[in-house]
């Protein structure tokens, strides 16, 4: 009996083993697995704009030269490069390239002068707008302008280094897989942080190590595929989807309960959205459970009732046994 | 009578020390809030000493099995003998009834016999159900990549986390019990000291 129980229990610790899943001890490497695009989307400027892909749609591009009679090879500036598909699947895939881009970029070779082009924001399309005034752009870049990013790097820093606007599409509020949407809200954050030759465009700090600098966090890798990073590096804000206040290092969560406790933080960022929904199976913050599990934060009331219950009769038992060993004694004597 | 070896009592006193740390820190994991930021241990902490706590409960586990194959006393786990459920009965009606009246002890201890009937299926259900469960969904959330990310489209870690909860409140119920039952020797503390001592002091 005992030596069967015994390989009971070693198969079953192999059972565990084995049906692993790898949630991402790799999840630097495999940032840009979010970007992977399957859009059908057909747009409207579709043969305007291919004659920008042409060039700019890939790292190298040819052309004929007609006053040499041959043909012109060479690398496009990767900041020049815009991957067809990934603009096709982004918020802006309705535009033509020339509503935001000078009408002159039609001729080709383009104008020396069309360097200078101003860019726009995203308030000079989204501010004062009715129709976005829902997603308050005011407010949010009124927290961009507190967050840490813009006073540490005012000038180098816009939106367009957050949110390409070739490529940038709203994740969290229409997402129906979490984990891909937090590991695509990651990826912009780790497009500087863990690509120094990126950072150093905008800062003179040395090089961080993220995964150094979160030692303290136990199951680190857990919380990186769990969570985006803005979970604890902003402040909340609740009249905005998301909040744009990066904070200082020295104000992020560092709690652990912030999160793992019943009043999760996480109810307030991300799962904002799903939050509105209901589960009725007793979990506290039961809408976490969907898609991943928070110690501390997903308390089942039914069981916490019944533990209790259990625990007092317990309790209750061993005092009458006692009162009745004293009663005994008490004769006795 | 010499009931209790030194491996024994080693193995008893680590794993009680161990299973006290287990339960406050985990409680506190539970229970820790934003309002109460140490429930009894700060969140982090408690990660850190259940994590450690845990470790060593598992190694003592392992010796302990270890030593009751190796050693006769794994012969006091047996169950199955004849007339079991009858002498289990027997046991809890003197605990409920016949300890009252003042009748004997229905199964007194001796070096054959050192647990009595209700003792030896409490500690095999302990010691080889709920052990092994709590161990092991324990390094299911100690090393949550390693765990099911679904079973039966319900989150792996959920299950594995209830299944921990579930077995660590059991086994903290039988501590109480198992404590509560210690004071039941000849005098309130003998068989405490029994287990500190080795020798066994019978009514």
């Amino acid at each position: 009996m005992k030596l069967f129980l015994f390989r009971l229990f070693i198969l079953s610790v192999f059972f565990n083993l084995f049906y692993l899943s790898s949630p991402g001890s790799t999840w630097i490497k495999n940032e840009t697995n979010a970007i992977q695009d399957t859009t059908t989307f057909v747009s409207k400027f579709d043969s305007l704009n291919n004659r920008c892909f042409k060039c700019h749609g890939q790292p190298r591009y040819e052309y004929t030269n007609e006053s040499l009679g041959k043909v012109v090879r060479g690398n496009m500036c990767s900041d020049r490069v815009v991957h067809k598909g990934e603009f096709y699947s982004s918020n802006h895939r309705s535009f033509s390239c020339t509503d935001c881009h000078s009408e002159e970029y039609a001729k080709f070779p383009h104008a020396g002068e069309l360097r200078m082009e101003q860019k726009y924001n995203c308030l000079d399309c989204h501010g004062g707008d009715t129709k976005f005034a829902k997603y308050h752009f005011e407010e949010i870049d009124s927290e961009y302008r507190q967050s840490i990013h813009f006073k540490m790097e005012d000038q180098g820093f816009t939106c367009w280094k957050c949110h390409n606007p070739h490529t940038y599409k709203i994740t969290v509020r229409n997402s129906t897989n979490l984990k891909s949407t937090i590991e695509y809200d990651n990826s912009i954050c780790l497009n500087c942080h863990s690509d120094y030759s990126r950072f150093q465009l905008l800062s003179d700090r040395k090089e961080i190590n993220i995964i150094q600098k979160h030692d303290w966090l136990p199951n680190q890798a857990l919380h990186f595929t769990n969570v985006r990073c803005i979970e604890c590096h902003t402040q909340i804000n609740n009249n905005i989807p998301v909040s744009h206040l990066i904070l200082p290092k020295e104000q992020a969560v560092r709690l652990c309960n912030e999160c793992h406790s019943q009043n999760s933080l996480l109810m307030a960022s991300l799962y904002k959205f799903e939050s509105r929904k209901q589960r009725r199976d007793g979990f506290l913050n039961g809408i976490i459970l969907n898609s991943s599990y928070v110690i501390g934060a997903n308390r089942n009331e039914y069981l916490n009732l019944l533990s209790l219950i259990i625990f007092v009769c317990v309790i209750g038992v061993i005092v009458i046994h006692i009162i009745f060993r004293i009663r005994k004694n008490n004769r006795t004597y | 009578m010499y009931l209790y070896p030194k491996w024994i009592r080693a193995w008893h006193l680590i794993n009680a020390i161990m299973f006290l740390i287990l339960i406050i820190t985990g409680i506190s994991m539970q229970y820790t809030d934003k309002g109460n930021p140490a429930y009894v241990v700060g969140f982090a902490k408690a990660v850190k000493w259940h994590n450690f706590a845990a470790l060593v409960l598992i190694i003592n586990y392992i010796f302990f099995v270890t030593g009751n194959i190796l050693t006769n006393n794994g012969r006091f786990y047996r169950l199955g003998e004849k007339g079991f459920l009858s002498n289990l009965q027997k046991q809890m009606r003197y605990y409920s009834w016949g300890m009252f009246k003042g009748e004997k002890h229905p199964f007194p201890v001796t070096e054959e016999r050192k647990f009595n009937p209700l003792q030896k299926f409490s500690y095999v259900l302990v010691m080889y159900i709920a052990f092994p469960l709590l161990i092991i969904s324990g390094i299911g959330l100690l090393l949550p990549e390693i765990t099911i990310t679904t079973f039966f489209g319900i989150s792996g870690l959920i299950l594995t986390d209830i299944l921990h909860i579930t077995m660590g409140f059991c086994l903290s119920i039988f501590l109480i019990i198992h404590v509560y039952t210690c004071t039941l020797g000849a005098r309130p503390t003998s068989l405490f000291w029994g287990m500190i001592s080795g020798y066994h002091r019978e009514d």
